[in-house]
């Protein structure tokens, strides 16, 4: 199987999307943010769309679309009030754009089906070229901010009394999400990255696990659906999407069941 | 001669095109312990947050222990009123462990267990730090929030309602616990409450809240007919009976006091 060049381009590009989505996704599933993170997949997409239309490279679409996205998003989180409908309403808007986009484009189907449902057995070397720069770029920022982002994101009044610039920080990692969202569209398509950049971490959180180990198994078991997805295609001949969508589901039902099972996570973790 | 703890010269404090407190001007002296009193929306919240540089001031001068409420923020421990469970599944010492440097960029390489222990010791939370927060009691986790405040060794503590939905036993022991911690510690306390009843012979001093005006001074002296009368520019009537303290606005009971049987 990894004789074939295209494979062995896919597994890289999926290892990559599954490291950036499983700690990314932790802190949106512990921000509460996976539906702007949704969000951002869309508008994305009506970024990429438009690029097709303008006959410009989709990938550079929709990572400018979603960084977009994502300052605008940041902008909001003051009034929290109505945030959710205002990011809905934008999320339907760019679904009908993108959907007008591809219309003016006419003719590949195939096209819509990769931007929507992801096409990592066609991923391109200059692509997957692409998808490392971004992952560097966002572990970077993330590294970086990773410890204000906590403080901010478990007790925000307390962070910013303590001088976290709450609302910065906040924004900046929605940029990194808009990175994180792009690179995981070209594994899942921007239908799907909600299941790699949630079902992982949120497994992680449902075993109980500290932050740094948490974010370090969400990862993990990220790359092993991205994988795993792509081995069972192999297998199969059906889509690879498919597989890590089945996967991811089966991942979290079974981190619920060990839980279930398992003896209190209290008297589990003291030492 | 110590600077005052936390003090407000001509203070004006407007959010939300209101004005919170107009021209206020009063401080504390170091090691005090202040009772924050006032009816709801009357600006405690807001006050605090301006001790830590969190509202801006319209006119007038804070000062937190001899400097600018920002400059002060590593002094001062805070615990805020909005305590939502963001993480359930994450346990009370992830919390403290988010919290502590949490302000410094980077990541967390070296992990300062010291800090950890010594804050959860003082609240005697060790046994409880390990546990998810989501399966801890409204008070085991108010506990939590105030060792959380403990954390890098602050001279003032700001506490936002720490008395909130708790039932009267563990009402005097946070009360007794603040207090030890302030003698032990040598901390100035302010204490945000809606009852002055709990911390009467803790106190030192009162600083009331209500109609964008503020007092501080002590309990006799605040919480009194006139006084109260004068602060919500009605008539107030404060009664004092079997160590306890009443505050009526007419037949209807006020914040501030203890509600009595209507008649
Ligand atoms: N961000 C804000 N925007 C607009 N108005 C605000 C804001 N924060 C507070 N207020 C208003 O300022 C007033 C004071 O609020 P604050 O929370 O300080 O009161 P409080 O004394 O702490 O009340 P409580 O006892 O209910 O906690 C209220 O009328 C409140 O509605
Ligand atoms: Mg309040």
């Amino acid at each position: 199987m990894l004789a074939y060049d295209f494979m062995r381009t896919a597994f890289a590009a999926a290892g990559i999307a599954g490291v950036l989505a499983g700690l990314v996704g932790w802190f949106v599933v512990v921000r509460g943010q996976s539906f702007a993170g949704h969000a951002l997949a869309h508008i994305g997409f009506a970024g990429a769309a438009g690029a097709l239309w303008l006959g410009a490279p989709p990938l550079a679409g929709l990572i400018v679309a979603a960084l977009a996205g994502a300052g605008w998003i940041g902008a909001l989180a003051d009034r929290a009030q109505g945030r959710d409908v205002a990011i809905g309403l934008v999320l339907s808007v760019s679904l009908g754009l993108g959907l007008l986009f591809l219309h003016l484009v006419s003719g590949s189907a195939s096209g819509v089906t990769a931007l929507l449902f992801g096409n990592v057995l066609g991923v391109s070397h200059a692509t997957l070229m692409t998808l490392a720069a971004m992952a560097v770029v966002c572990l970077l920022v993330l590294g970086v901010i990773a410890r204000p982002l906590l403080f901010a994101s478990l007790m925000p009044d307390n962070a910013a009394a303590r001088g976290v610039r709450v609302g910065a920080v906040g924004t900046v990692f929605l940029l990194v999400v808009a990175l994180a969202t792009a690179s995981c569209a070209q594994v899942t398509g921007v239908l799907l990255v909600f299941t790699l950049m949630v079902a992982p971490p949120a497994t992680a959180l449902e075993l109980g696990l500290p932050p740094r180990a948490g974010a370090a198994l969400s990862a993990v078991l990220a790359v092993a659906c991205a994988w795993g997805g792509l081995l069972l295609a192999w297998i199969t001949d059906a889509p690879v999407t498919f597989w890590i969508s089945v996967l991811c589901a089966v991942m979290f039902g079974g981190g619920r069941l060990l839980r279930a099972v398992s003896p209190s996570p209290g008297s589990a973790a003291s030492k | 001669m110590t600077a005052p703890a936390f003090s407000l010269a001509g203070v004006t404090l407007r959010v939300g095109g209101r004005d919170i407190l107009r021209n206020a001007t009063f401080e504390s002296r170091t090691g005090q312990f202040v009772a924050l009193l006032g009816p709801n929306g009357a600006g405690k919240t807001t006050l605090l947050r301006a001790l830590v540089g969190l509202v801006p001031t319209r006119t007038g001068q804070i000062r937190v222990l001899g400097a600018s409420p920002r400059a002060a923020r590593g002094r001062v421990g805070y615990m805020p009123q909005a305590r939502a469970l963001t993480v359930p599944s994450l346990s009370g010492a992830d919390y403290l462990r988010a919290a502590l440097h949490g302000a410094r960029w980077g990541l967390t390489l070296r992990r300062d267990t010291h800090e950890i222990d010594r804050v959860l010791d003082l609240v005697s939370a060790r046994d409880i730090a390990p546990r998810p927060i989501g399966t801890l009691s409204g008070g085991e986790r108010q506990r939590l929030a105030l060792a959380q405040a403990l954390l890098g060794r602050p001279e003032l503590l700001l506490l936002d309602e720490p008395l909130a939905s708790l039932d009267p036993a563990r009402v005097g022991d946070v009360v007794a616990l603040t207090r030890d911690l302030r003698d032990a510690l040598g901390l100035t306390v302010l204490f945000c409450a809606h009852d002055i009843n709990p911390l009467i012979g803790t106190a030192d001093a009162v600083l009331y809240v209500a109609n964008a005006t503020a007092r501080l001074g002590p309990v006799e002296a605040v919480i009194t007919t006139e006084s109260l009368s004068a602060l919500y520019g009605v008539p107030v009537e404060v009664v004092r009976a079997r160590g306890h303290v009443f505050v009526m606005a007419g037949t209807v009971p006020a914040a501030g006091g203890e509600c009595c049987a209507h008649g």
